[in-house]
């Protein structure tokens, strides 16, 4: 079960490349276990560090700088998530503290993942990450961003605020935490109903 | 109004609308492997939940498995062995079919599941790996999903799905010779970029996509997700419903005949209404490689590489300006004047018999250029054996190649084996992403013969030059 996800207001840091792909948000080698869990460590792993075996940290890459070391949320590129299915992406994302990212678009599987964890992705159009960006550079550790899931809107400070769509049944899986297996396995009937129906029609499907 | 082949998909799959656009649909088959699918599994026993049907989930190993003649459960990436045991274990008690290693049927699971039969126009079919449309090259309804809605999945048979948008790609007019399924998703990809076709499955169709054998089509649907599609597909026909016949997990006999009544409904309706229509001519198409490190970052290979200055995009900009110093290129360069250290045929996207037919034309009689690292992985156990049956794996041998057992092999680094920092690899997968196949490696994507003319010039090459030069 996930956490429910409300509102949240935090440091956002401004990771500004298109295309990053989950291969880059975890490296393959960084999931070690047949686990979920301790991915926060491998997060951005091949970025994040000059050398993977010291794990000394580059200065220069930006969760490594103050105050970003402690954003919640992430301002980015398009197709934020492309690349292979691997929920650890969402996962060390989220170990590590992230609860929002901001992008133009995703990639769809990672998309999926990001609400099935507790995590919101936002998407905005280029013009206005650009005006986020521009007003968290200002001041990064005073000016934080506040993103509201039941109004659906997005806020810095007092003058900027953006309304963004998410669909309604996602907006509601973040809201609740739900469970979805849990209430998927309430309509089993109807599952069972469509299959009786189904094995007549595509007796071949089902072996 | 008709409809799209992937709407009839859906309707037929349909068992509660959920009247926002989401449908909760039914999934025929459920593909895992050892590198997510063991996840999955853990998972589902952590959480006291079952298989709900076993019999319609198949598991293989490929992702972390060494691809070594005489390979066992140890691996060179680090804590693999834990995978492959957990993988095993988990498949066992859960009484899923299990492809283990030793079994013919082994393999890459997108390699495997067209070759079985268990992928049949018409399926829905899901696996926790981004590469699942493939399939859609069988007129399979198959996409990616993440380990949680692989859990759904594998205890509800069903998954709550958006639907999404349709677009349509006709690749018109005739296939030059040289130029491959490959060539013609990486042209695709330059044009509209890695995002264009984000929220849209993907139909291909007309007569270049007509023209194309099975396995190409597979080749083709397995990058619609490096085009930020949902998935591709392409309608069954002739071709299919001879390449299914008498696949194992396929129907047989009188179920065979009704399940072909079945799938000859499958195709888009003459008025079937797709939100995005786009036409590709590929009367003057030439052989395609990447330069980048996004298969975005593609272009023909008598071509030089690209001048981030004339780009009017700043991210697209900076993300090539980032893409050249990762790739240690400069604009202007010739495709065909860069050198390579490795060239490496096999992954999902590029190891079935055709594809090592392919590059077997292009390697016999020939040699590996001096000093390149040359490996073919075929893609499933099946794969290799008929190879070794048309003597292929002599002519790769013959040539400079390694043969290996099949898996995914290095199309990814996993803390195993690789190909070494800055080394410029040729390479017939999906993927030329950052560190994709090894620290600071630098790979080119291409297709398999491609890769081979380029594997004997020792620079980037197509198979047609090396016929003239």
């Amino acid at each position: 079960m996930m956490e429910p996800f409300e509102q949240h207001t935090g440091i956002a840091a401004p990771l500004m490349q298109i295309n990053i792909d989950t291969d880059a948000i975890i490296p393959s080698r960084e999931m070690k276990s047949v686990s979920k869990k301790g991915l926060e460590d491998g997060l951005f792993a091949e970025w994040r560090y000059l050398s993977l075996t010291t794990r000394k940290e580059n200065p220069e890459f930006i969760l490594n700088q103050d105050p970003y070391r402690s954003a919640s949320l992430l301002l980015t590129g398009e197709n934020f998530g492309c690349g292979s299915s691997r929920e650890h992406a969402a996962w060390a994302l989220y170990q590590w503290g992230i609860r929002v990212i901001v992008a133009p678009s995703f990639g769809s599987i990672f998309y999926n993942n990001c609400i099935q964890n507790g995590i919101l992705p936002v998407v905005l159009g280029p013009e206005k990450i650009k005006e986020l960006q521009t007003f968290v550079e200002l001041n990064p550790a005073v000016n934080q961003l506040t993103v509201d899931l039941r109004a659906t809107i997005i806020s810095a400070g007092s003058n900027i605020c953006y309304p963004f769509a998410i669909e309604p049944s996602d907006q509601q899986n973040l809201l609740q935490g739900l469970d979805a297996i849990g209430s998927t396995l309430k309509m089993m009937s109807s599952i069972e109903a469509f299959e009786e129906n189904d094995i007549h029609r595509r007796p071949w499907v089902y072996l | 109004m008709g409809l799209t082949l992937i709407e009839k998909i859906w309707q037929e799959h349909e068992v509660i609308n959920q009247g926002d656009g989401n449908s909760l649909i039914y999934i025929d088959r459920i593909f895992l492997h050892e590198r997510t699918g063991s996840i999955a599994l853990k998972g589902l026993e952590k959480a006291n939940r079952s298989v709900r049907n076993p019999s319609h989930v198949f598991c293989t190993l490929d992702h972390i498995v060494d691809t070594f003649p005489g390979r066992g459960d140890e691996t060179l990436m680090p804590s693999g062995k834990d995978f492959i045991i957990s993988t095993r274990s988990s498949a066992k008690k859960a009484d899923i079919n299990f492809f283990d290693l030793g079994d013919p049927k082994q393999g890459i699971v997108h390699v495997v599941s067209p070759e079985q039969g268990i992928a049949l126009p018409g399926v829905t079919l899901v696996c926790p790996d981004s590469h699942t449309c493939t399939v859609g090259g069988l007129g399979a309804l198959g996409w990616g999903i993440g380990s949680s809605e692989c859990e759904h999945a594998l205890s509800t048979s069903t998954l709550t799905v958006k639907k999404p948008k349709m677009m349509q790609v006709i690749f018109d007019g005739t296939l030059p010779v040289g130029v491959t399924a490959k060539d013609l998703i990486l042209h695709l990809i330059q044009k509209c970029g890695a995002a264009g076709g984000t929220g849209y499955a993907v139909e291909f169709s007309g007569p270049v996509v007509r023209n194309l054998e099975i396995e190409a089509r597979l080749t083709l649907c397995n990058m619609a997700v490096e085009f930020g599609a949902w998935t591709g597909i392409v309608a069954p026909d002739d071709k299919t419903l001879e390449y299914i016949a008498n696949r194992p997990f396929a129907p047989q006999g009188e179920t065979y005949h009704k399940a072909l009544a079945h799938w000859e409904n499958l195709r888009s309706d003459s008025d079937a209404h797709f939100e995005a229509i786009l036409s590709i001519d590929c009367e003057t198409m030439s052989p395609f490689v990447t330069w980048g490190t996004s298969p975005q970052h593609a272009i023909p290979i008598d071509e030089s590489i690209p001048d981030p200055a004339q780009e009017t995009d700043p991210s697209t900009q900076k993300s090539m300006h980032r893409a050249l110093q990762y790739m240690g290129l400069n604009p202007g360069t010739k495709m065909k004047d860069i050198a390579i250290d490795a060239a490496f045929i096999g992954s999902c996207t590029n190891s079935r018999l055709s594809d090592l037919r392919a590059a077997s034309e292009v390697l016999k009689d020939r040699k590996v250029a001096s000093g390149v690292k040359a490996i073919c992985v075929p893609g499933s156990s099946l794969v290799k054996q008929q190879a070794e049956e048309e003597g292929l794996d002599q002519i790769f041998k013959a040539a400079g190649f390694e043969w290996r057992e099949s898996g995914c092999s290095m199309c990814f680094f996993a803390g195993g084996e690789s190909f070494g920092e800055q080394q410029r690899v040729i390479t017939t997968t999906n993927r030329n992403f950052e560190n994709r196949q090894g620290k600071r490696t630098r790979s080119h994507l291409a297709s398999p013969a491609t890769v081979a003319a380029s594997a004997v010039s020792g620079k980037l090459n197509d198979a047609n030059s090396l016929e003239i030069g």
